[in-house]
């Protein structure tokens, strides 16, 4: 057997050693139109009253923090950024206190949510096939089985934490399964999650250290797949070809953090949230235990009002847009939770409606960057939710005070204990 | 009534072919298509634009058949 060569470790050098970095300004806000950040505890807690006022006063937000960046939050504007790849890069999706070197572009560190236009095409391309509705449904019966089981792990017990029990557990088991990773290697996933998402405003070095680590890791599940070939998502990029080549080793793990990072966050969140809704809701508790057949619906409502992603870019040259001053390389945190919640587009904007008829949410995106997962997460989340009310249909929040919300552009629950009996 | 979907706007969200699997299936990429000649019956046509309101991306368009 050939060794593949491309897949060496001194080869790998990571694009957070190039790039510019920023000075790292954090504490409370002064003003949210002049000065926010999405790092701070009120913005963990509600962004909502944040975004809601905003829209009122200065649809475009600014901030100096991060190195400049701007927050729209009417939905016209976030789906005009959406749609404008010549005017903003997806080349940095994580808006933090380092922008990857320009040149990156159209590639960028993690194909395709990295990408732009018309690199992006391809290597989205790829991906497409293995996440149809058809093909996530194959997984359907093995994650309601997984979700029976941690239930079961809940007898004997008046009070569970929903986000840490349950809620983080499914999208860890299901994306290791597609990836072919040990599903016993939840913990690191976890770890890795945080440290991209999270840990933003680490002190570079540490930052760069703990990037290092979970491509170590990718690349040891590489060298494993290298020598134990199977049927999975790994095997499948590493044997993968674009324009007649096989993909560089930075497209392979690029891909591979984005499936196991993106993957992972936000379905946790999504499940979360909708069960920290039902808890405190008991009417739309009790009409969904009652009648499955509305959840699918209820669950676009849940994901119209509690979008956990935000995703972000970077202003390719200077301009003038929609009565702002850009410049190139500032930030756009580009919040499709605040398009979701805009009265301009939804009635009852910042109300849950279970039974919303029209929901052009943009929870998964808009334009060309739409969710790849969309179909597993809508898979994950509508099995999360339709055993638990099956087997769970009586809860509430056992302690409002204790329920924990991420920091950062993917917003969930990370503590929300249940009372369940 | 008619169904078209404009192939350029469509992003694969998938909410068409949910909602309404009658009226429309998808591709191996998930992009989502008109079945049949896309005429849609009396009795689906709540489906129809229940799929049309649905549309994250305004791609599905309900003619009035000429």
């Amino acid at each position: 057997m050939t060794v593949d060569d491309r897949f060496t470790r001194d080869r790998e050098e990571r694009d957070e050693e190039f790039g510019t970095r920023n000075e790292i300004v954090t504490g409370p806000v002064a003003d949210w139109a002049t000065d926010f950040s999405h790092f701070e505890p009120e913005w963990s807690a509600d962004p909502y009253v944040i975004q809601d006022d905003l829209r009122q006063r200065c649809p475009i937000a600014h901030t100096d923090r991060f190195g400049g960046g701007w927050l729209p939050v009417r939905y016209d504007d976030v789906a005009a950024i959406a749609y404008d790849t010549d005017n903003f890069s997806s080349r940095s999706i994580i808006m933090g206190n380092f922008r990857p070197p320009v040149d990156i572009a159209p590639i960028g560190g993690s194909p395709p949510i990295s990408s732009d236009p018309p690199f992006h095409h391809d290597a989205r391309k790829l991906l497409l096939p293995a996440f149809t509705r058809k093909n996530v449904s194959r997984l359907e019966p093995g994650t309601r089985a997984f979700c029976h089981a941690l239930i079961d792990s809940f007898e004997g017990r008046d009070v569970v934490d929903a986000a840490h029990d349950y809620a983080q557990h499914i999208p860890m088991r299901v994306i290791a399964d597609m990836l072919g990773f040990p599903p016993e290697d939840g913990p690191k996933f976890r770890q890795f999650v945080e440290n991209t998402l999270e840990g933003i405003n680490l002190p570079p070095e540490e930052r760069i250290e703990k990037m290092e680590a979970l491509f170590d890791y990718l690349l040891d599940q590489v060298h494993d797949h290298l020598s134990n070939p199977r049927e999975d998502l790994t095997t499948y990029l590493i044997n993968a070809e674009l324009y007649g080549h096989k993909l560089q080793a930075e497209h392979v793990t690029g891909t591979m953090a984005l499936l196991l990072i993106a993957g992972i966050d936000t379905t946790w969140s999504a499940i979360g949230s909708s069960l920290w809704h039902l808890a405190q809701a008991p009417a739309d508790r009790d009409q969904l235990a009652a009648e499955p057949g509305l959840l699918p619906t209820a669950m676009e409502e849940f994901l119209r009002a509690f979008a956990p992603v935000t995703m972000a870019r970077l202003v390719k040259h200077d301009m003038a847009w929609r009565g702002v001053d850009m410049k190139a390389d500032d930030w756009i945190l580009l919040s499709f939770p605040a398009a979701n919640r805009d009265p301009g587009q939804f009635d009852r904007a910042g109300e849950v409606v279970i039974d919303r008829e029209a929901n052009r949410h943009a929870a998964f995106g808009l334009g060309i960057h739409r969710c790849v997962g969309s179909h597993l997460a809508r898979m994950e989340l509508r099995v999360a939710l339709e055993v638990w009310l099956e087997r769970i249909p009586q809860f509430s929040l056992a302690d409002p005070a204790a329920v924990k919300w991420s920091a950062g552009q993917i917003r969930g629950p990370r503590a929300l204990p249940l009372r369940i009996a | 009534m008619k169904l078209h979907i404009d192939s350029k706007a469509c992003q694969g969200h998938g909410r068409c072919y949910d909602l309404a699997p009658e009226l429309f299936g998808d591709d191996d990429e998930g992009y989502g298509q008109v079945l049949g000649d896309g005429i849609v019956p009396p009795e689906k046509e709540h489906d129809a634009r229940r799929a049309v309101a649905n549309c994250p991306e305004h791609a599905i368009e309900l003619l009035e058949e000429s």
